[in-house]
Order: structure tokens, then C-alpha cells, then sequence
């Protein structure tokens, strides 16, 4: 983006307690790592401030005051924490370096529209700070687990070995573990054979209770579908204690399609939702066109209406899938331990051994998943860049 | 037409699939429940395998004994029992048989005699602690430290617990009044003899609870097994209570710098019980199992692999070294006599008649 503003040098009374206040937040962090919260804050904001001043009024060429500050923070990590506190305090001087001169050299105003009063300014950049801790909020407890599942110690710990990045202390024993192990094997089979034939269930009937429930003609359409979507509602626990009692009179408790059904019931609101929503969209004009010309209901609906809400089903279906692949409380009350799911291993291998195999497993199903939505993604927009160069 | 075939295929493939997995589900396979972990693993070595290679039986394990109570008297109202043996704690086993849950076992007829003829009920003793238990290991909870973090002077009483002074730093201690309460009063001056007597009373309550405050900025307080070994291994604790096998786990399996502090340790026991409401052939089977499973050679093989004490007295002489570490296993065991020399045993009736007493006492005590 080109700049929108003509920019100026600013005041030190400016740039220099802003990062002050950035370097007390880095401060508050390298504090409470080391053990007093208060004493990182005052440092980190006299530190930083200094730097700032140093760098800007002393040393005043750019380039090499913010390598300084890089190796010279770099230097101070490595003092206090080893190798990788090293590394982690490079990266800090890189911030530090270029935050200071960017707020100096007031580069911060130029890519925003002139006209925006200095609070505006802020707010601008307050909204993207926000955002970003937002980002990492959601994602460090999946980025934590990854390294812990190379660990070649049993237990839920960054070993100083890890930390030194020492090959010594990263091992793959936990996947071979997960691979070899015939009680996840087993449960990774039970899950495998259990989810997709739930999915399908949960797409046929979903489907079919959406679009009967989209035609204006249905009575008591409102009630109905407050009872399809009540398994998404009613808490968990409660589902599960009825479907255990239910099943086991007629005999489903325990078996293998009690609990497909049973994922089933949980992943039909998920795809009514979804093709509902597509089907706001659907022209019912079109149907009655292919009536018109002599097709068919089955057909109409396979060969006009179904491609037509097909995004819907798919993400529905998705949904269906995640939901049964994921699911414990159910498949721990309708289940026995012959239809032992992946989920229901890690919870037990959770509360008795606490394991890093679990770990391991995790880091597995994330790469699976991120594979199977970029697999979906991209097969829509092929699909997508077909129907556009298609004629008609 | 080529969406709606693969569809109907697929359907009719799935029913196929659903009807096949149904039929799957033979009649000789018994499920088995017990803890998880390596405790399990013991059982799989030294019961499950040998009994499947004799008889040709499959074994599921289930993972539940945790919450066995709660799920037997759910199968027992919906009519629908599908554990054939469960593993239990004497507590639970007391309680499942009281409420009708477990079938009664007849010692001497329907459990195997020690090698030199003694009968069942004798070889056992005391630990028959209901008609429904059949006990198979003795553990204990007991507290293991971290060598690192205690300076020069390693604690050798129950009391350095309370002592934050002399060891600084966290503890784990268990989410519940048994064994903490006892460890109180016994470090409140209280002789190990009054202990309950002195547990009956109101204020005996509030003093055990007045001598856990002391240290309640400094606890944290577990509820699975495998938490305190978790936080042993961070150093996150000085020192916690955990059951005695995982300490051994913890120490001579991983190596960690922990060791054992045996001092007023809690003997607890542990073993089957066999549900009621089996059909006839399936009690036929989880009494042919108990019968294997618990006789003098079984219990022994058992301590090859965990570091509980077998509850046969004729077991005893037969514990030898560990499967994988080669170790002798016999100094490991809560009930050699060099780890022995101060116990509880767990105090079934006390307990029986003040838990759910002191238990919401203790958990009001919590939430203060």
C-alpha cells in the first residue's frame, strides 16, 4: 500500500513512553518467567526506554542500531536463560528495534488516511494488537502440545533437554507407541468404522427433514424442527443418560450400530442447519421447471435440487463427521468397551496414565484435519473454476 | 443418475457393514474392568494372556473401575450388565455388595487352594474384608519427594508434609478426607492408636481440618493417580501421596529423582468382584476366570510387572524380579517389613459410618 500520509520525525516526549509501555508488557512476561512480575515491569520500561533513546539520539543511524539492539538483547537472554531465552531475546531487540524506529521516524502514520485524529490513529492500531492476542489466545494450546509429543520422556514436560534442542531429548517413541499399541489401534479402527457410517446417516436424514421442513405446506414445521435440533440443545450428559437407558431395553446399549445411531441423532441438527440455509437461497421455481419437462420427484431431486444445495450438505456433513469423531460422553454411556473410540482413550488414558502417546495422537488428528479441510477447500474451488468455464 | 446410485450403494453398503459389525460380537468374549495404565498392563501380562492362550476366551478390558459403582447400579436399573468381572477397591467392593450389585463368592469352594493344600479362606486371612471381594493385590498410598529439592536432610517422617518450613514447596495431596485426615491428627501429637477415636468426635474433625489449613496455601490437590507422578516429574512438588506403584514407576521405570517416603503409609486392597444379573453361562466364565486368576502362582506373577504386594500369603515367597528392569522386586513391596515398620490400614467401617459426613465437611473446608 502506497503512503496516504506525508510523515515527520516525532517528539521523544512521543515515541519514547509508548515504548516504555510496550517494553513493560515484554517485561511483565520475561518477569514472571523469572519469578517477580513487578520488578520485570519497572526494568522492562526503563530498559526499553533507554534503548529507544540510545538508538534514536545517539547512535542515530538506523541499520546498525537496531542490529545492536538484536544481538545486544540476544546477549542478555542468553545470559539469563541459555540457548533459547537467546533466541527469544534476539527476537524481542528485532521488535524493540524496529518498533522504536518506526515510532521515531513516525512510519506508523503513513499507510492510514490523513484525516484521522491521533485517537483514531490509535484505535487503528489498538483493533489489530487485539486481534493478534485474540490469534494467539485461540491457537498456544495447540502449538504447546506439538513439541510435548516428541518428547522422549513419559510425562507432560519441556525437559532441559528439549529446551537445548538437544536430539537426546526429542524421541518419536510416543507415535511409534500410538502405531503399535493394539488398544489404539483398536480405538483408532473403532472411530474409523464408526464416524463415516454416522456421517452418512446423519447427511440422508438431515437432508431429507430439511427440505421437508422448507415446504410452506408442512404442519407444525417450528415444533418439529425444535425437536430435530434438541440433541444440539439439551446438554450432553442428559442425551446420554436417556440414550443409555432406551438402548438398553431394546437392546442397542453396547453395540456397534447403537452407537452410530446414536452419533447419528447428534449430527442430524448440524446438517438441518446447513442445508436449511442453503436451501434459502434454492428457487423452487426450478423444481416445478423439471416437473414441468417430466422428471420425476427422485429425479428432480438428484438432478436439480441436490447439486444445487451440495456446499451445504458437504459443511453439514462435516460437521456430522467432527461431531462423532470427537464425541466421548455419549459413546462412554451407549458404548461398551468393544466400541472403544479414540476419544474415548484419550479420556481414559488422561485421568489413569498421563501419557504423552495422547499427545502424539492429538498432533496426529490436527494434521488430519488441517488435511481434509484444505482437501475440501480445494476441491470447491476447482469445482467452482469448472462451473465457470462451463458453458451455461 | 450417477449421484443417486453411488448414494443407494452406500446406504446398502453401510447396513451391510452395520450387520456384519452386529453379528462380530461373539459369545466368547468376556469384558474385564479395571483401572488403566500399568495396571492393567500387569493384569494382561500375568491373567488375561495366560487365561485366553488356555481357553481360547477374548478379553475386552474396560477402563472404568473409576467410576464402577455408579455404572453397576446403571446397568443393574436398566437391566443390562455387560462387565463379566470388575476390579475394585475394597470400599467399593463393600458397598456393591451391600446394595445387592455383587455376587457372593464362597472362598474355599470357589477359589483355588494354595499349592501345600491350604484352603482359600485361610491362604487370604483377613483380607476377605466382604463375602463378596476376592482381594488380589495390597498397595499403598504413601508420599514419594523430589531428591533435588529437600537439601541435605531427605524427610523420613509423614510429618515433613506439614512442615513448610524445613520443606518448601508445594504438595500434592488427594482430593478427599481418607488418609489426609489420619496423616493430620498424626502429626498433631495425636497417638496413632486414638487416631479414630479421636476422628469421631466433632472437634477431632475440626482439629484434623485446622492442621490441614496450615498447609492449604501450599497443596495441590489431585484426583487420578497419575496427576502427582505428573507433577513429581515437573518439580512443580516437593512432595505428594500417590499409590505406591506409580512411585516405583516414576522412580525405577522413568528414572525420575523421586524416592519413597514409606512413613505412615495407607494399606488399601484391591481385587474382583463379580457382578449379579449374569446369565448363567457368562458366571460360569468369570468364575472359571477368578478361579485362574487368582491362585497362588497368578497373584505372584502379577508383582513381576507392578510393585503391589500380592494378597495370598502363599504368594509371597514366589515374588521375583521385575519382567523388564531384572530388579527384585520384594524391597519394593509396601509390605516388606524394611517399609513396613509404620502403617494404617485403611479403616473400612470407620469410614463406612463418617464418610459422607466428613466428606462434606472436608469439601466445604475446600471451598473456603
Amino acid at each position: 500500500m502506497a503512503a496516504l500520509t506525508p510523515i515527520s520525525r516525532t517528539p521523544v516526549s512521543f515515541y519514547v513512553p509508548v515504548v516504555a509501555a510496550a517494553g513493560a508488557v515484554a517485561g511483565l512476561f520475561v518477569g514472571t518467567a523469572q519469578g517477580s512480575s513487578l520488578l520485570g515491569v519497572v526494568l522492562g520500561a526503563l530498559f526499553m526506554a533507554l534503548i529507544a533513546l540510545v538508538a534514536t539520539q545517539v547512535v542515530k543511524a538506523e541499520t546498525p542500531s537496531r542490529w545492536g539492539i538484536v544481538v545486544l538483547l540476544g546477549i542478555a537472554g542468553f545470559i539469563l536463560g541459555g540457548f533459547v531465552a537467546g533466541i527469544i531475546g534476539a527476537l524481542f531487540g528485532w521488535f524493540f528495534g524496529w518498533f522504536s524506529f518506526w515510532l521515531y521516524e513516525g512510519r506508523y502514520r503513513a499507510k492510514v488516511a490523513p484525516y484521522l485524529t491521533p485517537g483514531q490513529v490509535l484505535w487503528h492500531f489498538t483493533f489489530r494488537v487485539i486481534c493478534g492476542a485474540i490469534l494467539i489466545f485461540l491457537i498456544t494450546p495447540i502449538l504447546v502440545v506439538m513439541p510435548l509429543s516428541f518428547n522422549a520422556e513419559d510425562f507432560f514436560t519441556f525437559t532441559p533437554e528439549m529446551l537445548r534442542f538437544d536430539p537426546e531429548g526429542y524421541s518419536l517413541k510416543h507415535y511409534r507407541d500410538f502405531f503399535t499399541n493394539a488398544d489404539w489401534q483398536q480405538a483408532l479402527a473403532n472411530s474409523v468404522k464408526i464416524a463415516p457410517v454416522a456421517t452418512l446417516l446423519s447427511v440422508s436424514f438431515g437432508t431429507l427433514a430439511a427440505i421437508g421442513l422448507s415446504q410452506p405446506h408442512v404442519p407444525f414445521r417450528r415444533a418439529i424442527m425444535a425437536i430435530l435440533i434438541s440433541p444440539m440443545i439439551v446438554p450432553l450428559i442428559i442425551s446420554a443418560a436417556g440414550m443409555y437407558f432406551f438402548y438398553s431395553r431394546v437392546g442397542l446399549q453396547g453395540t456397534y450400530i447403537g452407537v452410530v445411531l446414536a452419533h447419528a441423532a447428534l449430527g442430524i441438527p448440524f446438517v438441518i442447519i446447513t442445508v436449511t440455509a442453503t436451501l434459502v437461497g434454492f428457487d423452487n421455481s426450478l423444481t416445478r421447471a423439471a416437473a414441468n419437462m417430466g422428471a420425476g420427484p427422485v429425479r428432480t431431486f438428484f438432478k436439480v435440487q441436490m447439486p444445487l444445495i451440495l456446499p451445504g450438505v458437504i459443511s453439514g456433513g462435516l460437521f456430522a463427521f467432527i461431531t462423532s469423531f470427537d464425541e466421548v460422553v455419549v459413546v462412554l454411556f451407549v458404548g461398551s468397551a468393544g466400541q472403544k473410540t479414540l476419544p474415548w482413550q484419550m479420556f481414559t488414558g488422561l485421568r489413569e496414565q498421563i501419557s504423552p502417546t495422547i499427545l502424539a495422537v492429538a498432533t496426529i488428528l490436527v494434521v488430519v484435519s488441517i488435511a481434509l479441510l484444505t482437501v475440501v477447500e480445494l476441491l470447491r474451488r476447482r469445482s467452482e473454476r469448472l462451473r465457470g468455464m462451463s458453458p451455461g | 443418475m450417477k449421484l443417486a446410485k453411488t448414494l443407494m450403494a452406500s446406504t446398502a453398503l453401510t447396513v451391510a457393514a452395520g450387520m456384519v459389525a452386529a453379528d462380530g460380537h461373539m459369545a466368547n468374549e468376556m469384558t474385564i474392568v479395571s483401572w488403566g495404565g500399568a495396571y492393567s498392563n500387569s493384569q494382561q501380562q500375568a491373567y488375561h494372556n495366560p487365561y485366553m492362550e488356555k481357553t481360547g476366551v477374548t478379553i475386552i478390558n474396560d477402563e472404568s473401575s473409576a467410576e464402577a459403582v455408579a455404572k453397576l447400579r446403571a446397568m443393574n436399573e436398566a437391566g443390562n450388565v455387560t462387565w463379566d468381572v470388575v476390579d475394585v477397591v475394597a470400599a467399593d467392593a463393600i458397598r456393591l455388595c451391600d446394595e445387592g450389585l455383587a455376587m457372593e463368592i464362597d472362598a474355599d469352594e470357589q477359589l483355588a487352594a494354595a499349592p501345600d493344600g491350604t484352603p482359600a479362606s485361610e491362604d487370604f486371612g483377613d483380607l476377605l474384608v466382604s463375602d463378596c471381594f476376592i482381594p488380589q493385590i495390597v498397595y499403598s498410598t504413601t508420599f514419594g519427594y523430589r531428591t533435588d529439592m529437600v537439601g541435605d536432610t531427605p524427610p523420613t517422617s509423614v510429618c515433613a508434609v506439614f512442615d513448610t518450613e524445613a520443606y518448601p514447596g508445594k504438595r500434592a495431596l488427594e482430593k478427599r478426607p481418607i488418609n489426609n485426615m489420619e496423616w493430620a491428627l498424626l502429626c498433631d501429637g495425636v497417638a496413632k492408636d486414638d487416631v479414630y477415636d479421636v476422628l469421631e468426635t466433632e472437634e477431632g474433625q475440626q482439629q484434623a481440618l485446622d492442621k490441614l489449613a496450615t498447609i492449604k496455601d501450599d497443596v495441590i490437590w489431585w484426583s487420578a493417580g497419575a496427576d502427582t507422578p505428573q507433577l513429581l516429574a515437573d518439580g512443580e512438588v516437593v512432595m505428594g501421596s500417590t499409590y505406591n506403584g506409580r512411585l516405583f514407576s516414576v522412580i525405577e521405570e522413568q528414572k525420575q529423582p523421586v524416592a519413597m517416603l514409606w512413613d505412615a503409609q495407607v494399606f488399601d486392597l484391591d481385587g474382583w468382584i463379580i457382578p449379579t444379573g449374569l446369565s448363567d453361562e457368562r458366571k460360569a466364565r468369570a468364575l472359571d476366570y477368578i478361579m485362574f486368576a487368582t491362585d497362588t502362582q497368578r497373584l505372584a506373577d502379577q508383582a513381576k510387572y507392578i510393585s503391589y504386594g500380592p494378597a495370598r500369603a502363599s504368594s509371597a515367597p514366589l515374588v521375583g524380579q521385575h519382567a523388564d528392569l531384572g530388579i527384585d522386586m520384594a524391597p519394593h513391596m509396601p509390605t516388606d517389613p524394611e517399609n513396613a515398620k509404620n502403617t494404617f490400614l485403611y479403616n473400612y467401617e470407620f469410614w463406612a459410618d463418617y464418610r459422607d459426613d466428613i466428606d462434606a465437611k472436608f469439601q466445604a473446608w475446600l471451598a473456603q
